[in-house]
C-alpha cells in the first residue's frame, strides 16, 4: 500500500479542508480544524473499506501524524 | 451465542410515548452524517417510567385488556426512577395491576427490546402466564453532558409498551442474544455506581479529544461503537439466519436499533438488505436507546398484518446484542402519544 494513495483517501473524508495542506507529516488532530468525531468515523470506515483493517479508538488516539496512521494500517494488513 | 426458539407467544400490540418538546439539530454536517435532525426531550419532571406508563395505559385501553390477566411486567431501561427500588413495581402500582404480577427491571440499553421480548416470551411460553407487559424506554437526555457535541445532538427520549400473549397457535419466535463485556467501556457512565462512587471530582468538567465531559456523564467511544456495529452486527445476523435457515429476502420489515445513519447504512450494505424494507425513525427522534425498535415501528406502521415477517436487531451498550425473527400475528400499533 502506498502513502500517497492513503493520503488521497484520507483527504476525501474532509469537505472543506484544501487537500494541498494535508501531507504525511500533518498532525491531523491539531492542524485540521475539520477533524472531529464524525471525520474520525469516516476515516475508520475508509480504512475498513479500502484496506480491510479495523483500527481501535485507542490506536487512533496514539497516532499523531497521518503517516502514523498509515504505518499502523500497514502493520495490520 | 444464545440461539433460542420460543413457542406459544404472540405480540398483540405496541404503543409509544414521546415528550412534546422538540429540539432541532443545527449542525448540518452532523445531521447528514448521523441522520438525526430533531429529537424529543423530556422535562426534568418526566421520567422514562412516565412515558412507559402513558404507552401502557393507551395499549391496555385500546386493546380492552383485563389487567388481572397481566402476569408479568418487565421494565427495561437505563434511566430508572430510583437506584432502588425497581421501577417495575412502581409501574405495577400506578397501572393498578394485580399483586400477583411478576415485576422486575432489566437495565439494558440498545439490546434491551429484543432481550425483553425473549425474557417475557420465555416466561409466558408454558402457559402459566396469560399476558405480559414489556415496558421499554430511556430518557438519555438526562445522562449526557449538554456540551458534549458527540452525544448531545444524537440522543432523544421515549417510552414504549408491548403486550405479549400466550397463544398455542402462534408461529415460533427465533432469538439470538449475545454479550461481549470486553467492550464495557465503549458506552459507559464511569461514576455513580459502586465501582467509582460519586465524589466532587465526578462533577468536574474535562476536555478529551475536544469533547467536554464529566465522569458522571454518558461517555461514547464513537470509533469503537462504529467498529462493533459494522464488524460484529453483520456477523451476528448471518450466524442467526444461517442457523435457523432464515432467508433475508423474505423479510418484510427490518427494524434495527437506531444508532446512527452512517453506521446503520454500512450494516445494511454489508448484509445486502433491500433499503425499501428498512424502517427508520432516527431523523425524527434520534437514538432513544432501548426504545428505538418499538418507536420506529409506531412511527412507520399503523398496524402489522398477520404473517408479516419481521427482523429486529438491537446492539450496543454492554456490549450486548439481540436479534429476533418473528412471523407475526396481527399486531395493533397505537397512534404515537406526545405528552
Amino acid at each position: 500500500m502506498e502513502l500517497n494513495d492513503f493520503i488521497t483517501h484520507f483527504v476525501e473524508q474532509f469537505d472543506e479542508t484544501p487537500s494541498v495542506t494535508i501531507t504525511g507529516d500533518t498532525d491531523f488532530k491539531n492542524e485540521l480544524p475539520e477533524w472531529d468525531s464524525l471525520t474520525a468515523m469516516s476515516v475508520i470506515a475508509m480504512i475498513i473499506d479500502e484496506y480491510d483493517v479495523s483500527l481501535k479508538g485507542e490506536e487512533l488516539k496514539n497516532c499523531t501524524t497521518i503517516n502514523d496512521i498509515f504505518e499502523l494500517v500497514k502493520s495490520k494488513k | 451465542m444464545a440461539l433460542t426458539i420460543i413457542n406459544n407467544v404472540s405480540i398483540k400490540g405496541i404503543a409509544a410515548a414521546v415528550p412534546k418538546e422538540t429540539v432541532l439539530n443545527n449542525n448540518e454536517k452532523f445531521s447528514t452524517t448521523t441522520g438525526v435532525y430533531e429529537r424529543r426531550i423530556a422535562p426534568s419532571s418526566v421520567c422514562t417510567s412516565d412515558l412507559c406508563e402513558e404507552a401502557a395505559n393507551k395499549l391496555i385501553s385500546d386493546l380492552n385488556v383485563d389487567k388481572n390477566d397481566i402476569g408479568i411486567l418487565v421494565f427495561i431501561s437505563q434511566t430508572p426512577d430510583y437506584q432502588i427500588p425497581v421501577t417495575s413495581t412502581i409501574l405495577q402500582h400506578k397501572l393498578n395491576l394485580s399483586q400477583s404480577c411478576i415485576c422486575f427491571d432489566v437495565p439494558l440499553g440498545c439490546s434491551g427490546y429484543v432481550y425483553g421480548l425473549q425474557i417475557i416470551s420465555s416466561l409466558i411460553s408454558n402457559g402459566s402466564i396469560k399476558k405480559g407487559l414489556l415496558l421499554v424506554g430511556d430518557t438519555v437526555s438526562k445522562q449526557i453532558n449538554p456540551k458534549d457535541q458527540s452525544t448531545e445532538p444524537l440522543f432523544g427520549d421515549a417510552g414504549t409498551a408491548t403486550l405479549l400473549e400466550y397463544n398455542t397457535v402462534a408461529s415460533p419466535i427465533y432469538f439470538n442474544l449475545g454479550s461481549d463485556g470486553s467492550g464495557f467501556k465503549t458506552i459507559i457512565i464511569p461514576d455513580g455506581g459502586y465501582r467509582n462512587r460519586i465524589t466532587e471530582s465526578s462533577l468536574e468538567s474535562y476536555i478529551i479529544d475536544g469533547l467536554e465531559r464529566r465522569k458522571c456523564d454518558l461517555h461514547l467511544e464513537g470509533i469503537d461503537v462504529f467498529n462493533f456495529g459494522v464488524s460484529k452486527v453483520p456477523k451476528i445476523i448471518n450466524e442467526f439466519t444461517n442457523h435457523f435457515d432464515i432467508d433475508l429476502d423474505n423479510i418484510d420489515y427490518f427494524v434495527f436499533h437506531q444508532a446512527n445513519k452512517f453506521m446503520n447504512d454500512k450494516i445494511y450494505k454489508k448484509l445486502k438488505i433491500n433499503n425499501d424494507k428498512v424502517l427508520t425513525s432516527l431523523h425524527k427522534f434520534g437514538n432513544t436507546s432501548s426504545a428505538t425498535i418499538p418507536l420506529t415501528i409506531i412511527h412507520n406502521l399503523d398496524n402489522i398484518k398477520k404473517d408479516t415477517n419481521l427482523l429486529f436487531c438491537g446492539f450496543g451498550v454492554g456490549l450486548s446484542w439481540g436479534s429476533c425473527y418473528i412471523k407475526s400475528d396481527e399486531i395493533y400499533c397505537s397512534k404515537l402519544i406526545e405528552i
